[in-house]
């Protein structure tokens, strides 16, 4: 069963917090955002002391912070914060913070499962990767990008493995980058090491490196590809393991590569954000087929309308057949499905949301400084004060809407066949 | 004895390095790879289409400076450096490559002002950033360009900024903010805010006070707005300077990304003016964007926009006599010469323009990664710039405004160095000076 399979999909609406409240009962509203599941609003707020809390529900939290930030739910609906007091961040989970504190905590990340965090610590001027509050045993000078694995259990990141001295030109491009994971260093240093990725067993670890002034290449376990190219972008493994592709520059071209081999015949002025289909078997890219005009390449096919200012990474669609993506000309926003744009476009869109195993796909779109919800080019419903990203029952057959409608925050479920009409 | 000002002999360990590495097969394969493989068809009409008269020398502020030496004159450094190469097919020794270097990266801040004197309007800013990226290849770049470069490179910003501490300084100016005027908040990371502000790396570095002022002007003009809290906050690139164009492209494409992921609806960014150049011009165009994908708006244009529409209202102008450097990029480039004056305008009660000005303005001598190159090329930048500082001298100002960090710190380094007894300062500093702001936003 999907993970949102024990939601509440029972059609109707449950208006949970009151918004314009919050406003007059706190000094400040910074931030708000429902759970995934809509059954919980929280709010950053600040007292009129200048602390910080979350408020979830009409519930506080029960301490406040000098700094609480960057609030975010996972999938099972655990809030977590980033949170300071006398100059020692930690990390808050439904109100309770790590026993851990540190010189400062970023960008913390849920596990694919939701029950676990990590974050970027910085220790002693030394930095490191935690789990759940326990930073690697080995700390390092800088530490960047990092991923987590699919089960939650490892981290890698790209770290600084030589001192770096003041304008040192020569001891650059020596090399002073690699990747470790739970702090266990690779052997090989590159002169750069950017954004490293797990494959789903979590057992294989590849990462975009460089290995001369302009040569790049993708490393994978610590093993370069054998040969280098001009430049390279974020690589992904094949769904089904195996093979990793990424983007590469040859001869002022780009094109797809797995493991160093090129696999597109075709030339592109640009080519990223490589998406495999669910079963592997389809491989979809956002390419610019000429210098201006981008779309997307489905399988080295490009489709034939393109768009002169930008494409968003594709998206299977439910049925696995289409693929749909945001796309933006002369400033203005709209989705394509199949390299056919909505007749609608909009002030902005978010990612397109496909309906589980059919063929509707579903927008987030702004007009006019209002949310609308947009499915299949039609607006559907009314527009909103906010909207945050909808999903689908796993049976395709409900929406759930999450909204502020006149000061209120609302969780909605509405029958697909009532919005379609 | 020479009939001209004359450099102290320099030593760049960099390029002294990348010299000594160098064998002629190298720069040879290197040349033809840049002449056949990167460079366009504009390249060689650019070369066929000059007829050697040298209209372009009058242009150059380093020609000027320097009382007329015609080897500083625009199409002498294309003749001692592109043409050279284009000539002997790349086969020239790396003791020719040194100073093809310096010509590239010292003498020509690639500001295009040459451009409007030439008759056919080559752009010859083109042909030495062609040399400058040769230069890349070979590994022979100015030490301290180079770790600027390096910088970008691994963190995404020109000066080494880690993530914690980008994060802890914006939060820190919020702080700051706030006792002055009520929740001047510096939203990190606002999903679908109208306004990404994205700045260059020394705001966070050294004039963290900046972001600090843009989030008093925020705030009291009403504006939603957001900065990222990740890597893509700077808009700036130096690379695109050293010639580095995969690491420019890198950058920009994180920059743009960026945007989009926090669904804005367009960048503001700050004064500066080559990061605008970078941003919306060379880095797109490197990654096969026609322009910038996402609207980009100069602090300039933006403050216009807000004092125009009476969002920022001035409350009491600002009495020091002061002038106006123009920035290459964002007037000469952009034509924001108006809207600059229109602003300072509003803002300042005692206002003397340089002479020329405008597009016509010369350069600041700092931006196009001149400053960059750091200490060891310092004098020699102050002696290419003496007219720079006559134009200053003649305004009788006590303040330059520079909206642009290059112009800042480089005019800094004229006044200081011709004794003009004069300072810098950005648009931002004197706006939140003498804007209005309200009774019931005061803290």
């Amino acid at each position: 069963m999907s993970r949102n399979g024990n939601w509440d999909w029972t059609p109707g609406r449950k208006p949970l917090a009151d918004v314009a409240g919050l406003r007059q009962q706190y000094r400040e509203l910074l931030e708000m955002l429902p759970s995934p599941d809509g059954e919980r609003f929280a709010a950053l707020v600040v007292g009129e002391d200048g602390r910080m809390t979350a408020v979830v529900n009409g519930e506080s939290w029960p301490e406040t912070y000098e700094r609480l930030w960057y609030l975010r739910f996972s999938a099972q609906g655990k809030l977590a914060g980033l949170a300071m007091n006398d100059y020692a961040w930690t990390v808050a989970v439904d109100g309770r913070t790590w026993d851990e504190t540190f010189e400062f905590v970023w960008d913390p990340r849920f596990t694919a499962d939701g029950l676990g965090i990590a974050a970027l610590i910085k220790q002693d001027n030394r930095y490191a990767v935690a789990l759940n509050g326990q930073p690697w045993p080995q700390l390092y000078d800088m530490v960047r990008d990092y991923c987590v694995s699919g089960d939650g259990e490892r981290a890698a990141a790209t770290v600084q493995v030589e001192p770096r001295k003041e304008a040192d030109v020569e001891g650059f491009f020596a090399g002073t980058w690699s990747l470790a994971e739970q702090g266990e260093r690779w052997d090989e240093k590159f002169i750069n090491i950017w954004e490293p990725i797990y494959d789903a067993t979590g057992r294989h670890i590849a990462a975009q490196v460089r290995t001369d002034i302009a040569d790049y290449t993708i490393a994978v376990d610590g093993k370069v590809w054998d040969r280098l190219f001009g430049c390279v972008w974020r690589p992904c493994f094949r769904p089904d393991g195996g093979a990793v592709i990424a983007p590469v520059r040859t001869d002022g071209n780009w094109t797809l590569a797995a493991d160093g081999e090129v696999i597109w015949p075709g030339r592109y002025a640009q080519l990223w954000q490589q998406r495999f289909s669910a079963d592997g078997q389809r491989l979809a890219a956002v390419v610019a087929t000429d210098f201006g005009r981008w779309t997307v390449a489905v399988d080295d096919r490009p489709w034939r309308r393109t768009f002169g200012e930008m494409v968003t990474a594709p998206t299977f669609v439910g049925d696995g057949k289409h693929i749909a993506a945001a796309v933006k000309d002369h400033d203005r926003w709209s989705i394509a499905v199949d390299g056919e744009a909505w007749d609608n476009d909009f002030d902005m869109v978010w990612e397109p949301v496909t309906q589980p195993g059919g063929s509707h796909v579903a927008v987030k779109a702004e007009r006019g400084g209002r949310y609308l919800l947009v499915i299949d080019g039609r607006q559907v419903g009314p527009d909103y004060e906010m909207l945050w990203p909808h999903c689908f029952a796993p049976d395709g057959q409900s929406v759930l809407l999450r909204t502020v409608q006149d000061g209120k925050y609302v969780r909605e479920v509405v029958p697909l066949a009532q919005l379609l009409g | 004895m020479s009939l001209y000002p004359v450099n102290k002999p320099v030593t760049d360990v960099a390029i002294d390095t990348g010299i000594a590495r160098l064998t002629t097969e190298q720069i040879e394969r290197t040349v033809q790879r840049v002449l056949t493989k990167e460079c366009s068809a504009r390249l060689q009409v650019f070369l066929d289409t000059c007829v050697h008269c040298g209209l372009c020398a009058e242009a150059c502020h380093s020609y000027l400076s320097r009382d007329k030496d015609p080897r500083y004159a625009p199409v002498a450094k294309v003749k001692d450096t592109l043409w050279e190469l284009v000539e002997r097919k790349g086969r020239v020794e790396p003791e020719s490559i040194r100073r093809m270097a310096e010509i590239a990266f010292v003498e020509c801040g690639v500001c295009r002002r040459c451009s409007m004197y030439c008759p056919f309007g080559i752009d010859i800013a083109y042909l030495i950033m062609t040399v400058r990226r040769i230069c890349n290849l070979l590994g022979v770049v100015p030490q301290y360009l180079q770790d600027t470069t390096n910088s970008h490179a691994v963190t995404l910003n020109q000066m080494w900024v880690h993530e914690d501490e980008w994060i802890d300084t914006v939060q820190w100016q919020e702080d700051e903010a706030i006792t002055e005027v009520t929740a001047a908040r510096i939203p990190l990371e606002k999903e679908g805010a109208d306004v990404m502000y994205s700045v260059i790396a020394p705001e966070p570095k050294i004039l963290a006070q900046l972001i600090n002022n843009m989030a008093l002007i925020m705030r009291v003009a009403g504006i939603d707005w957001t900065m990222p809290a990740t890597d893509g906050w700077d808009n700036s690139n130096m690379a695109m300077y050293s010639g580095d164009f995969e690491v420019m492209g890198r950058v920009e494409k994180l920059h743009w990304e960026t945007a989009q992921r926090l669904k804005v609806k367009r960048v503001v960014m700050g004064e500066c003016g080559h990061a605008f150049r970078g941003a919306v011009y060379d880095g797109p165009r490197w990654l096969a964007w026609r322009q910038a994908p996402v609207t980009m708006v100069h602090a300039i244009d933006f403050y216009y926009e807000l004092i125009k529409s009476g969002r920022i209202k001035i409350k009491q102008k600002y009495e020091p006599p002061v002038t106006l450097q123009d920035p290459c990029n964002t007037v000469r480039g952009m034509g924001l010469g108006k809207k600059v004056r229109y602003v300072v305008g509003a803002m300042c009660e005692n206002f003397a323009d340089m002479q020329p000005n405008y597009e016509h303005n010369y350069c600041c001598n700092a931006g196009g990664g001149l400053i960059n190159c750091g200490p060891p090329w310092k004098h020699s930048r102050m002696l290419s710039n003496r007219v720079k500082a006559e134009q200053l001298a003649a305004t009788g100002a006590e303040i330059c405004i520079t909206p642009c960090h290059n112009c800042h710190s480089g005019i800094e380094d004229v006044i200081g160095f011709y004794d003009l007894g004069m300072h810098t300062k950005f648009i931002s500093e004197i706006l939140v000076e003498c804007m209005e702001i309200p009774e019931a936003m005061k803290a």
